[in-house]
Protein backbone atom coordinates (compact mmCIF):
# COMPACT_ATOMS: atom_id res chain seq x y z
CA UNK A 1 0.00 0.00 0.00
CA UNK A 2 1.48 3.33 -0.82
CA UNK A 3 1.29 5.86 1.63
CA UNK A 4 -0.26 9.32 1.25
CA UNK A 5 2.13 12.17 -0.21
CA UNK A 6 1.78 16.05 0.09
CA UNK A 7 1.01 16.18 -3.69
CA UNK A 8 -2.59 13.66 -2.59
CA UNK A 9 -3.20 15.63 0.07
CA UNK A 10 -3.67 19.79 -0.40
CA UNK A 11 -1.80 21.39 3.29
CA UNK A 12 -5.25 23.09 3.95
CA UNK A 13 -6.97 20.29 3.72
CA UNK A 14 -4.99 18.29 6.37
CA UNK A 15 -4.86 21.77 8.26
CA UNK A 16 -9.11 21.88 8.69
CA UNK A 17 -9.05 18.01 9.15
CA UNK A 18 -6.37 18.41 12.20
CA UNK A 19 -8.35 21.64 13.26
CA UNK A 20 -11.69 20.08 13.23
CA UNK A 21 -12.69 20.00 16.96
CA UNK A 22 -13.23 16.92 17.90
CA UNK A 23 -14.64 15.68 21.62
CA UNK A 24 -14.49 12.45 20.79
CA UNK A 25 -12.55 10.74 23.84
CA UNK A 26 -11.22 6.61 23.55
CA UNK A 27 -10.14 4.55 26.68
CA UNK A 28 -6.87 2.56 25.65
CA UNK A 29 -5.79 4.84 22.54
CA UNK A 30 -3.47 4.16 19.59
CA UNK A 31 -0.17 5.96 19.69
CA UNK A 32 -0.86 7.65 16.67
CA UNK A 33 -3.71 8.79 14.87
CA UNK A 34 -3.89 8.41 11.20
CA UNK A 35 -5.62 9.94 7.66
CA UNK A 36 -7.22 7.56 5.63
CA UNK A 37 -8.08 9.12 2.53
CA UNK A 38 -11.99 7.73 1.10
CA UNK A 39 -13.08 8.04 -2.65
CA UNK A 40 -12.70 9.84 -4.93
CA UNK A 41 -12.89 6.41 -6.85
CA UNK A 42 -14.65 4.32 -4.08
CA UNK A 43 -18.00 2.33 -5.07
CA UNK A 44 -19.96 2.89 -1.70
CA UNK A 45 -19.09 6.80 -2.03
CA UNK A 46 -22.48 7.17 -4.85
CA UNK A 47 -20.19 8.86 -7.27
CA UNK A 48 -16.86 11.01 -7.38
CA UNK A 49 -17.07 12.22 -3.69
CA UNK A 50 -13.36 11.96 -1.27
CA UNK A 51 -13.90 11.78 2.47
CA UNK A 52 -10.47 12.41 4.41
CA UNK A 53 -11.22 10.44 7.56
CA UNK A 54 -8.93 11.17 10.54
CA UNK A 55 -8.79 8.16 12.63
CA UNK A 56 -7.98 6.81 16.10
CA UNK A 57 -8.18 2.97 15.66
CA UNK A 58 -10.91 2.56 13.97
CA UNK A 59 -12.52 4.85 15.37
CA UNK A 60 -13.82 8.82 13.16
CA UNK A 61 -12.38 11.60 14.77
CA UNK A 62 -12.66 14.10 12.15
CA UNK A 63 -14.14 13.76 8.63
CA UNK A 64 -13.34 16.41 6.12
CA UNK A 65 -15.38 15.91 2.67
CA UNK A 66 -14.21 17.29 -0.53
CA UNK A 67 -16.24 18.15 -3.52
CA UNK A 68 -15.58 19.15 -7.09
CA UNK A 69 -14.67 16.20 -9.03
CA UNK A 70 -17.64 16.34 -11.44
CA UNK A 71 -18.09 19.99 -11.43
CA UNK A 72 -18.92 21.31 -14.91
CA UNK A 73 -19.45 24.78 -14.06
CA UNK A 74 -23.47 24.75 -15.32
CA UNK A 75 -24.28 27.95 -13.31
CA UNK A 76 -21.88 29.45 -15.50
CA UNK A 77 -23.06 27.58 -19.08
CA UNK A 78 -27.00 28.91 -18.01
CA UNK A 79 -25.28 32.37 -17.70
CA UNK A 80 -24.55 31.94 -21.85
CA UNK A 81 -27.45 30.32 -22.97
CA UNK A 82 -31.16 30.79 -23.36
CA UNK A 83 -33.72 29.64 -20.90
CA UNK A 84 -34.83 26.64 -23.48
CA UNK A 85 -31.17 25.97 -24.26
CA UNK A 86 -30.88 24.93 -20.17
CA UNK A 87 -33.53 22.46 -20.17
CA UNK A 88 -31.69 19.31 -21.24
CA UNK A 89 -28.60 20.04 -18.64
CA UNK A 90 -31.03 20.08 -15.72
CA UNK A 91 -31.38 16.13 -16.55
CA UNK A 92 -27.56 15.93 -15.60
CA UNK A 93 -28.23 17.31 -12.15
CA UNK A 94 -30.05 14.62 -10.18
CA UNK A 95 -29.79 12.05 -13.03
CA UNK A 96 -31.37 9.55 -10.98
CA UNK A 97 -34.78 11.34 -11.46
CA UNK A 98 -33.99 13.35 -13.91
CA UNK A 99 -37.88 14.47 -14.85
CA UNK A 100 -37.84 16.17 -11.38
CA UNK A 101 -34.97 18.12 -12.25
CA UNK A 102 -37.07 19.17 -15.71
CA UNK A 103 -39.68 20.34 -13.56
CA UNK A 104 -38.30 22.34 -10.89
CA UNK A 105 -36.76 24.02 -13.73
CA UNK A 106 -39.20 25.04 -16.40
CA UNK A 107 -41.35 25.89 -13.08
CA UNK A 108 -39.08 28.37 -12.06
CA UNK A 109 -38.99 30.01 -15.46
CA UNK A 110 -42.38 30.07 -15.97
CA UNK A 111 -42.64 31.91 -12.73
CA UNK A 112 -40.10 34.59 -13.81
CA UNK A 113 -41.84 35.03 -17.23
CA UNK A 114 -44.77 34.82 -15.93
CA UNK A 115 -46.55 31.95 -18.09
CA UNK A 116 -49.87 30.09 -17.51
CA UNK A 117 -50.15 26.65 -18.31
CA UNK A 118 -52.78 24.58 -19.21
CA UNK A 119 -53.78 21.93 -16.12
CA UNK A 120 -53.48 18.48 -18.38
CA UNK A 121 -49.70 19.51 -18.65
CA UNK A 122 -49.40 20.47 -15.11
CA UNK A 123 -50.92 17.23 -13.85
CA UNK A 124 -48.45 15.01 -16.70
CA UNK A 125 -45.77 17.03 -14.94
CA UNK A 126 -46.99 15.94 -11.46
CA UNK A 127 -47.69 12.20 -13.11
CA UNK A 128 -43.48 12.05 -13.74
CA UNK A 129 -42.53 14.08 -11.09
CA UNK A 130 -43.78 11.31 -8.85
CA UNK A 131 -43.13 8.56 -11.06
CA UNK A 132 -39.03 9.89 -10.93
CA UNK A 133 -39.64 10.24 -7.17
CA UNK A 134 -40.58 6.36 -7.00
CA UNK A 135 -37.41 5.46 -9.45
CA UNK A 136 -35.00 7.52 -7.28
CA UNK A 137 -36.02 6.18 -4.52
CA UNK A 138 -35.89 2.61 -5.15
CA UNK A 139 -32.38 3.12 -6.47
CA UNK A 140 -31.83 5.11 -3.25
CA UNK A 141 -33.15 1.30 -0.94
CA UNK A 142 -30.76 -1.07 -3.28
CA UNK A 143 -27.69 1.20 -3.07
CA UNK A 144 -27.81 1.73 0.23
CA UNK A 145 -28.95 -2.23 1.03
CA UNK A 146 -25.58 -3.19 -1.13
CA UNK A 147 -23.36 -1.10 0.57
CA UNK A 148 -24.01 -2.89 4.14
CA UNK A 149 -23.92 -5.97 1.93
CA UNK A 150 -27.11 -7.06 0.73
CA UNK A 151 -26.88 -7.64 -2.66
CA UNK A 152 -30.15 -9.55 -4.08
CA UNK A 153 -32.18 -6.63 -3.19
CA UNK A 154 -30.55 -3.89 -5.12
CA UNK A 155 -31.87 -6.42 -8.42
CA UNK A 156 -34.94 -6.49 -7.31
CA UNK A 157 -35.34 -2.81 -6.76
CA UNK A 158 -33.82 -1.95 -10.04
CA UNK A 159 -35.71 -4.57 -12.07
CA UNK A 160 -38.94 -2.33 -10.53
CA UNK A 161 -37.02 0.93 -11.62
CA UNK A 162 -36.97 -0.35 -15.58
CA UNK A 163 -40.17 -0.80 -14.92
CA UNK A 164 -40.56 3.21 -14.58
CA UNK A 165 -37.94 3.49 -17.55
CA UNK A 166 -39.66 1.98 -20.33
CA UNK A 167 -42.74 4.25 -19.22
CA UNK A 168 -40.05 6.96 -20.16
CA UNK A 169 -39.54 5.88 -23.51
CA UNK A 170 -42.95 5.29 -24.75
CA UNK A 171 -43.58 9.19 -22.91
CA UNK A 172 -40.47 10.91 -24.09
CA UNK A 173 -38.44 8.49 -26.25
CA UNK A 174 -35.88 8.22 -23.90
CA UNK A 175 -34.68 6.05 -20.85
CA UNK A 176 -32.39 8.70 -18.65
CA UNK A 177 -31.97 11.87 -19.82
CA UNK A 178 -35.62 12.77 -20.54
CA UNK A 179 -35.97 16.99 -21.54
CA UNK A 180 -39.38 16.14 -21.35
CA UNK A 181 -40.91 19.00 -20.37
CA UNK A 182 -40.93 22.27 -22.15
CA UNK A 183 -41.62 26.13 -21.05
CA UNK A 184 -45.11 26.68 -21.40
CA UNK A 185 -46.02 23.10 -21.11
CA UNK A 186 -44.26 19.02 -21.81
CA UNK A 187 -43.10 18.26 -25.17
CA UNK A 188 -45.73 15.90 -26.29
CA UNK A 189 -49.16 14.96 -24.39
CA UNK A 190 -49.26 12.01 -22.98
CA UNK A 191 -50.00 9.20 -25.01
CA UNK A 192 -53.03 6.40 -23.83
CA UNK A 193 -50.65 3.50 -24.45
CA UNK A 194 -47.85 5.52 -21.79
CA UNK A 195 -50.77 6.13 -19.15
CA UNK A 196 -52.06 2.34 -19.46
CA UNK A 197 -48.77 1.24 -18.73
CA UNK A 198 -48.31 3.96 -15.37
CA UNK A 199 -51.83 2.35 -14.39
CA UNK A 200 -50.09 -1.36 -15.13
CA UNK A 201 -47.42 -0.17 -13.27
CA UNK A 202 -48.75 1.67 -10.15
CA UNK A 203 -51.13 -1.60 -9.84
CA UNK A 204 -48.99 -4.17 -9.22
CA UNK A 205 -45.95 -1.84 -7.62
CA UNK A 206 -47.16 -2.03 -3.62
CA UNK A 207 -46.83 -5.57 -3.93
CA UNK A 208 -43.25 -5.99 -5.20
CA UNK A 209 -42.04 -2.61 -3.11
CA UNK A 210 -43.09 -4.83 0.28
CA UNK A 211 -41.98 -8.14 -1.32
CA UNK A 212 -38.61 -5.76 -1.30
CA UNK A 213 -39.12 -4.48 2.05
CA UNK A 214 -39.64 -8.04 3.76
CA UNK A 215 -36.35 -9.16 2.37
CA UNK A 216 -34.83 -6.07 4.23
CA UNK A 217 -37.14 -5.75 7.62
CA UNK A 218 -36.50 -9.04 8.58
CA UNK A 219 -32.92 -9.19 7.81
CA UNK A 220 -30.89 -8.75 11.22
CA UNK A 221 -27.46 -7.75 9.67
CA UNK A 222 -29.50 -4.63 7.75
CA UNK A 223 -31.36 -3.54 11.09
CA UNK A 224 -28.17 -3.52 12.84
CA UNK A 225 -25.84 -1.89 10.59
CA UNK A 226 -28.13 0.93 10.25
CA UNK A 227 -30.21 1.21 13.51
CA UNK A 228 -28.49 4.41 15.72
CA UNK A 229 -26.19 4.96 13.52
CA UNK A 230 -25.62 8.51 12.04
CA UNK A 231 -28.41 10.22 14.13
CA UNK A 232 -29.36 13.77 13.87
CA UNK A 233 -31.41 15.87 16.22
CA UNK A 234 -34.78 17.68 14.62
CA UNK A 235 -32.82 20.95 15.57
CA UNK A 236 -29.51 20.00 14.13
CA UNK A 237 -31.06 18.72 11.07
CA UNK A 238 -32.73 21.96 10.72
CA UNK A 239 -29.45 23.70 11.53
CA UNK A 240 -27.66 21.49 8.88
CA UNK A 241 -30.04 22.57 6.27
CA UNK A 242 -31.08 18.95 5.39
CA UNK A 243 -34.14 18.61 3.17
CA UNK A 244 -36.07 16.05 1.64
CA UNK A 245 -36.13 12.07 3.53
CA UNK A 246 -33.11 13.62 5.12
CA UNK A 247 -34.85 15.76 7.25
CA UNK A 248 -38.53 13.95 7.60
CA UNK A 249 -36.24 11.34 9.57
CA UNK A 250 -35.52 13.06 12.21
CA UNK A 251 -39.01 13.64 12.99
CA UNK A 252 -39.35 17.47 10.94
CA UNK A 253 -43.00 17.56 8.91
CA UNK A 254 -41.73 19.59 6.25
CA UNK A 255 -42.53 18.86 2.51
CA UNK A 256 -42.28 21.47 0.15
CA UNK A 257 -45.19 20.01 -1.16
CA UNK A 258 -47.31 20.63 1.80
CA UNK A 259 -45.56 23.73 2.52
CA UNK A 260 -45.81 26.02 -0.81
CA UNK A 261 -47.90 24.00 -2.90
CA UNK A 262 -47.23 24.19 -6.72
CA UNK A 263 -48.33 22.40 -9.48
CA UNK A 264 -51.77 20.48 -8.12
CA UNK A 265 -50.55 19.20 -5.02
CA UNK A 266 -53.23 21.45 -2.79
CA UNK A 267 -55.60 18.79 -4.42
CA UNK A 268 -53.87 15.63 -3.99
CA UNK A 269 -54.48 13.35 -0.61
CA UNK A 270 -50.78 12.37 0.59
CA UNK A 271 -49.38 11.91 3.97
CA UNK A 272 -46.24 13.54 4.75
CA UNK A 273 -43.99 10.61 6.25
CA UNK A 274 -41.66 11.15 8.95
CA UNK A 275 -40.03 9.44 11.41
CA UNK A 276 -38.70 10.48 14.64
CA UNK A 277 -35.74 8.79 15.33
CA UNK A 278 -32.92 10.34 13.23
CA UNK A 279 -30.65 7.46 12.23
CA UNK A 280 -29.89 5.73 9.03
CA UNK A 281 -33.03 3.27 9.34
CA UNK A 282 -35.33 5.97 10.26
CA UNK A 283 -34.10 7.73 6.94
CA UNK A 284 -34.28 4.52 4.81
CA UNK A 285 -37.93 3.85 6.32
CA UNK A 286 -39.05 7.62 4.96
CA UNK A 287 -37.94 6.72 1.73
CA UNK A 288 -40.12 3.30 1.10
CA UNK A 289 -43.09 4.71 2.97
CA UNK A 290 -42.78 7.76 0.05
CA UNK A 291 -42.74 5.65 -2.45
CA UNK A 292 -45.88 4.35 -1.54
CA UNK A 293 -47.16 7.65 -0.56
CA UNK A 294 -46.30 8.83 -4.04
CA UNK A 295 -47.81 5.72 -6.00
CA UNK A 296 -51.28 6.64 -4.23
CA UNK A 297 -50.44 10.67 -5.49
CA UNK A 298 -49.90 8.81 -9.05
CA UNK A 299 -53.19 6.39 -8.75
CA UNK A 300 -55.36 10.16 -8.28
CA UNK A 301 -53.18 11.60 -10.70
CA UNK A 302 -54.75 9.27 -13.56
CA UNK A 303 -58.33 9.21 -12.27
CA UNK A 304 -58.36 13.19 -12.81
CA UNK A 305 -56.13 13.80 -15.15
CA UNK A 306 -58.46 16.56 -17.79
CA UNK A 307 -58.14 16.53 -20.80
CA UNK A 308 -56.91 19.46 -22.79
CA UNK A 309 -53.74 21.46 -24.43
CA UNK A 310 -50.65 20.44 -23.10
CA UNK A 311 -48.78 23.61 -24.25
CA UNK A 312 -49.58 26.95 -23.26
CA UNK A 313 -50.58 29.41 -25.72
CA UNK A 314 -48.54 32.41 -25.25
CA UNK A 315 -46.45 32.92 -29.19
CA UNK A 316 -44.23 35.34 -27.81
CA UNK A 317 -42.93 33.02 -25.48
CA UNK A 318 -43.50 29.46 -26.12
CA UNK A 319 -42.08 27.24 -28.83
CA UNK A 320 -44.67 26.42 -31.74
CA UNK A 321 -44.91 23.06 -32.74
CA UNK A 322 -42.55 21.95 -35.61
CA UNK A 323 -45.54 20.71 -38.29
CA UNK A 324 -46.52 24.34 -37.82
CA UNK A 325 -43.29 25.82 -38.13
CA UNK A 326 -42.91 24.77 -41.41
CA UNK A 327 -46.45 25.16 -42.70
CA UNK A 328 -47.44 28.73 -41.34
CA UNK A 329 -45.57 31.98 -41.64
CA UNK A 330 -46.19 33.22 -38.25
CA UNK A 331 -45.08 30.25 -36.16
CA UNK A 332 -42.27 30.53 -38.32
CA UNK A 333 -41.39 34.18 -37.33
CA UNK A 334 -41.76 33.04 -33.44
CA UNK A 335 -39.93 30.00 -33.85
CA UNK A 336 -36.79 32.15 -34.92
CA UNK A 337 -37.50 34.87 -32.50
CA UNK A 338 -37.34 32.29 -29.50
CA UNK A 339 -34.17 30.16 -30.78
CA UNK A 340 -32.25 33.43 -31.66
CA UNK A 341 -33.25 35.66 -29.02
CA UNK A 342 -35.19 34.02 -26.59
CA UNK A 343 -38.37 34.56 -24.27
CA UNK A 344 -36.84 37.74 -22.47
CA UNK A 345 -38.55 37.72 -18.86
CA UNK A 346 -39.24 40.84 -17.59
CA UNK A 347 -36.57 42.37 -15.18
CA UNK A 348 -36.71 40.51 -11.96
CA UNK A 349 -35.47 37.83 -10.04
CA UNK A 350 -37.38 34.87 -8.31
CA UNK A 351 -36.57 31.63 -6.33
CA UNK A 352 -38.27 28.67 -7.26
CA UNK A 353 -38.18 25.58 -5.09
CA UNK A 354 -39.74 22.08 -5.41
CA UNK A 355 -39.55 18.83 -3.66
CA UNK A 356 -36.99 16.63 -5.40
CA UNK A 357 -36.24 12.90 -4.16
CA UNK A 358 -33.31 14.17 -2.23
CA UNK A 359 -34.96 17.28 -1.35
CA UNK A 360 -35.46 21.26 -2.24
CA UNK A 361 -34.42 21.61 -5.01
CA UNK A 362 -34.67 25.38 -6.27
CA UNK A 363 -33.70 28.01 -8.95
CA UNK A 364 -32.75 31.27 -8.40
CA UNK A 365 -33.11 33.18 -11.59
CA UNK A 366 -32.04 36.74 -12.11
CA UNK A 367 -33.52 38.65 -15.77
CA UNK A 368 -31.80 41.75 -17.10
CA UNK A 369 -34.70 41.41 -19.67
CA UNK A 370 -32.68 39.27 -21.90
CA UNK A 371 -32.98 36.03 -23.73
CA UNK A 372 -30.34 34.26 -21.32
CA UNK A 373 -30.16 34.85 -17.04
CA UNK A 374 -28.27 36.70 -15.92
CA UNK A 375 -27.37 34.53 -12.73
CA UNK A 376 -28.63 31.22 -12.21
CA UNK A 377 -28.12 29.48 -9.22
CA UNK A 378 -28.93 25.43 -8.54
CA UNK A 379 -30.05 25.33 -4.92
CA UNK A 380 -28.93 21.54 -5.09
CA UNK A 381 -30.66 19.30 -2.13
CA UNK A 382 -27.03 16.87 -2.35
CA UNK A 383 -24.41 19.72 -2.16
CA UNK A 384 -26.58 20.85 1.37
CA UNK A 385 -27.23 17.30 2.83
CA UNK A 386 -23.43 16.37 2.48
CA UNK A 387 -22.38 18.76 4.60
CA UNK A 388 -24.18 16.84 7.21
CA UNK A 389 -21.24 14.27 6.74
CA UNK A 390 -18.55 15.23 9.32
CA UNK A 391 -21.41 15.71 12.12
CA UNK A 392 -23.10 12.35 11.29
CA UNK A 393 -19.75 10.16 11.18
CA UNK A 394 -18.32 11.24 14.07
CA UNK A 395 -17.62 8.80 16.41
CA UNK A 396 -18.58 5.82 14.42
CA UNK A 397 -16.22 3.07 12.62
CA UNK A 398 -15.13 3.21 9.07
CA UNK A 399 -17.51 0.72 8.16
CA UNK A 400 -20.46 2.93 9.08
CA UNK A 401 -19.11 5.72 7.07
CA UNK A 402 -20.59 4.04 4.05
CA UNK A 403 -23.92 3.42 5.66
CA UNK A 404 -24.48 6.83 6.47
CA UNK A 405 -23.49 8.13 3.04
CA UNK A 406 -26.06 5.39 1.91
CA UNK A 407 -29.02 6.86 3.80
CA UNK A 408 -28.06 10.13 2.46
CA UNK A 409 -28.54 9.43 -0.81
CA UNK A 410 -26.31 11.72 -2.06
CA UNK A 411 -25.91 12.04 -6.09
CA UNK A 412 -22.64 14.05 -6.91
CA UNK A 413 -23.88 15.26 -10.40
CA UNK A 414 -26.19 17.32 -9.09
CA UNK A 415 -23.85 18.20 -5.64
CA UNK A 416 -20.84 19.50 -7.86
CA UNK A 417 -23.45 21.08 -10.31
CA UNK B 1 -51.95 40.81 10.38
CA UNK B 2 -50.24 39.10 7.02
CA UNK B 3 -46.40 37.93 7.78
CA UNK B 4 -45.10 40.22 5.51
CA UNK B 5 -46.37 43.15 7.12
CA UNK B 6 -45.22 41.42 10.33
CA UNK B 7 -41.79 41.07 9.34
CA UNK B 8 -41.75 44.65 8.19
CA UNK B 9 -43.24 46.43 11.29
CA UNK B 10 -40.78 44.23 13.21
CA UNK B 11 -37.67 44.87 11.65
CA UNK B 12 -38.16 48.66 11.53
CA UNK B 13 -39.18 48.81 15.39
CA UNK B 14 -36.14 46.78 16.46
CA UNK B 15 -33.77 48.18 13.96
CA UNK B 16 -34.23 52.33 14.14
CA UNK B 17 -31.10 53.11 12.45
CA UNK B 18 -30.95 51.03 9.35
CA UNK B 19 -32.05 51.83 6.50
CA UNK B 20 -34.45 49.05 4.97
CA UNK B 21 -35.45 48.88 1.14
CA UNK B 22 -38.70 46.47 0.91
CA UNK B 23 -39.36 44.87 -2.58
CA UNK B 24 -42.02 42.58 -3.52
CA UNK B 25 -41.80 40.87 -6.82
CA UNK B 26 -43.85 37.91 -7.77
CA UNK B 27 -45.05 37.58 -4.23
CA UNK B 28 -41.91 37.18 -2.53
CA UNK B 29 -40.75 39.81 -0.32
CA UNK B 30 -37.17 41.13 -0.73
CA UNK B 31 -35.34 43.13 2.04
CA UNK B 32 -32.21 45.29 0.88
CA UNK B 33 -29.61 46.75 3.67
CA UNK B 34 -26.22 47.61 4.53
CA UNK B 35 -23.76 45.15 5.08
CA UNK B 36 -22.76 45.46 8.10
CA UNK B 37 -26.03 44.89 9.71
CA UNK B 38 -25.83 41.06 7.97
CA UNK B 39 -25.36 39.06 11.18
CA UNK B 40 -27.61 41.37 13.81
CA UNK B 41 -30.47 41.07 11.02
CA UNK B 42 -30.09 37.97 10.26
CA UNK B 43 -30.11 36.60 14.00
CA UNK B 44 -32.92 38.42 15.28
CA UNK B 45 -35.14 37.22 12.12
CA UNK B 46 -33.81 33.45 13.59
CA UNK B 47 -34.35 33.88 17.07
CA UNK B 48 -37.65 36.03 17.01
CA UNK B 49 -40.60 34.26 18.81
CA UNK B 50 -43.16 34.96 15.91
CA UNK B 51 -41.20 34.85 12.75
CA UNK B 52 -38.58 31.75 13.29
CA UNK B 53 -36.86 32.03 10.05
CA UNK B 54 -34.84 29.18 11.21
CA UNK B 55 -33.80 27.23 7.77
CA UNK B 56 -31.11 29.27 5.56
CA UNK B 57 -32.22 27.87 2.38
CA UNK B 58 -29.11 29.23 -0.10
CA UNK B 59 -26.25 31.98 -0.11
CA UNK B 60 -24.95 33.31 -3.57
CA UNK B 61 -23.58 36.01 -5.34
CA UNK B 62 -24.55 37.86 -8.23
CA UNK B 63 -22.07 39.95 -10.36
CA UNK B 64 -23.42 42.93 -11.72
CA UNK B 65 -20.61 44.05 -13.65
CA UNK B 66 -20.11 47.28 -12.55
CA UNK B 67 -18.08 49.57 -10.95
CA UNK B 68 -20.00 50.68 -7.90
CA UNK B 69 -21.25 48.11 -5.74
CA UNK B 70 -19.88 45.43 -7.76
CA UNK B 71 -21.45 42.22 -6.14
CA UNK B 72 -24.92 41.82 -3.90
CA UNK B 73 -25.57 39.32 -1.39
CA UNK B 74 -28.76 37.04 -1.44
CA UNK B 75 -29.78 34.57 1.34
CA UNK B 76 -32.81 33.27 1.03
CA UNK B 77 -34.59 31.79 4.39
CA UNK B 78 -36.97 29.90 4.95
CA UNK B 79 -39.76 29.73 8.65
CA UNK B 80 -40.71 26.31 9.23
CA UNK B 81 -43.30 27.75 11.33
CA UNK B 82 -44.79 30.22 9.11
CA UNK B 83 -44.32 28.54 5.73
CA UNK B 84 -42.76 31.90 4.48
CA UNK B 85 -39.80 32.59 2.71
CA UNK B 86 -37.62 35.83 2.76
CA UNK B 87 -34.88 37.06 0.70
CA UNK B 88 -32.15 39.03 2.03
CA UNK B 89 -29.50 41.34 0.03
CA UNK B 90 -26.72 43.25 0.97
CA UNK B 91 -24.54 44.89 -1.55
CA UNK B 92 -20.58 44.54 -1.31
CA UNK B 93 -17.80 46.56 -3.12
CA UNK B 94 -15.24 45.06 -4.52
CA UNK B 95 -12.84 47.82 -3.19
CA UNK B 96 -13.68 45.93 0.52
CA UNK B 97 -14.76 42.38 -1.03
CA UNK B 98 -16.06 40.92 1.94
CA UNK B 99 -18.86 40.56 4.36
CA UNK B 100 -19.77 39.06 8.17
CA UNK B 101 -20.56 35.72 7.64
CA UNK B 102 -23.61 34.02 9.13
CA UNK B 103 -22.29 30.32 9.55
CA UNK B 104 -22.39 30.95 13.56
CA UNK B 105 -26.50 31.75 13.11
CA UNK B 106 -26.89 28.39 10.20
CA UNK B 107 -24.81 25.82 10.03
CA UNK B 108 -25.89 25.62 6.36
CA UNK B 109 -24.40 28.67 5.55
CA UNK B 110 -20.68 27.13 5.99
CA UNK B 111 -20.73 25.53 2.98
CA UNK B 112 -22.83 28.28 1.02
CA UNK B 113 -20.14 30.62 1.98
CA UNK B 114 -17.22 28.45 1.00
CA UNK B 115 -19.13 28.00 -2.51
CA UNK B 116 -19.37 31.83 -2.89
CA UNK B 117 -16.14 32.75 -2.02
CA UNK B 118 -14.71 29.90 -4.59
CA UNK B 119 -16.99 31.46 -7.21
CA UNK B 120 -17.07 35.08 -6.47
CA UNK B 121 -13.97 35.87 -4.88
CA UNK B 122 -15.94 37.42 -1.56
CA UNK B 123 -14.71 36.49 1.98
CA UNK B 124 -16.56 36.11 4.72
CA UNK B 125 -15.37 37.89 7.93
CA UNK B 126 -14.79 35.34 10.86
CA UNK B 127 -15.63 32.13 8.77
CA UNK B 128 -14.54 29.15 10.40
CA UNK B 129 -12.91 27.00 7.47
CA UNK B 130 -12.86 29.44 4.49
CA UNK B 131 -11.75 27.30 1.65
CA UNK B 132 -12.33 26.82 -2.31
CA UNK B 133 -15.66 24.32 -2.50
CA UNK B 134 -15.45 23.39 -5.86
CA UNK B 135 -12.23 24.17 -7.58
CA UNK B 136 -8.20 23.27 -6.59
CA UNK B 137 -6.75 24.94 -3.50
CA UNK B 138 -4.34 26.55 -6.06
CA UNK B 139 -6.58 28.19 -8.51
CA UNK B 140 -5.95 32.29 -9.13
CA UNK B 141 -9.21 32.69 -10.38
CA UNK B 142 -13.24 32.81 -9.73
CA UNK B 143 -15.14 31.61 -12.60
CA UNK B 144 -18.75 33.15 -11.75
CA UNK B 145 -17.06 36.59 -12.20
CA UNK B 146 -18.21 38.16 -15.17
CA UNK B 147 -14.72 38.32 -16.37
CA UNK B 148 -14.19 34.92 -16.37
CA UNK B 149 -14.35 34.00 -20.08
CA UNK B 150 -16.87 30.91 -20.79
CA UNK B 151 -14.31 28.62 -22.31
CA UNK B 152 -11.64 28.85 -18.95
CA UNK B 153 -8.36 30.10 -19.27
CA UNK B 154 -5.93 27.92 -21.16
CA UNK B 155 -3.07 26.95 -18.32
CA UNK B 156 -4.74 27.95 -15.50
CA UNK B 157 -5.81 24.11 -14.32
CA UNK B 158 -2.17 22.11 -14.21
CA UNK B 159 -2.39 18.87 -15.86
CA UNK B 160 -1.39 15.83 -13.58
CA UNK B 161 1.97 14.98 -13.83
CA UNK B 162 2.47 11.87 -16.09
Amino acid sequence: MQKLTKDDVHPKIVEALLRADTNITIEDALENEMILNMGPQHPATHGVLRLLLRLDGETIMACVPELGYLHRGYEKMAENMSYYEFVPHTDRLDYLAPLANNVAYVLAVEKLAGIEVPPRAQYIRMMVAELARIASHLVAMGALAMDVGALTIFLWTLREREKILDIWDILCGARFTNSYTRIGGVANDAQPEALAKVKWFIDQFDEKLEECERLLNTNRIFIERLEGIGVVSSEDAIDLGLTGPNLRGSGVEFDLRRATPYLFYNEMDFKVITHKEGDSLARYFVRVDEAYESAKIVRQILDKMPQGETMANQPKKVLPKKAEVYSKMEELIHDFMIINFGINPPVGEIYSAVENPKGELGFYLVSKGEGHPWKCKIRSPSFVNLQAIPHLVKGHMISDVVAIVGSLDPVMGEADK
Amino acid sequence: MELKDLVIQKLNDKFKDVNFEFVEYRNELTIIFDKKNIVDVCKFLKDDGDLQFNLCEDVTAIDWAKPKNRFTIVYHIFSLKNNFRLSLKSNVDESDCSIDTVSSIWKTADWEEREVYDMYGIKFNNHPDLRRMYMPEDFEYHPLRKDFPLMGIPGSLPLPKK
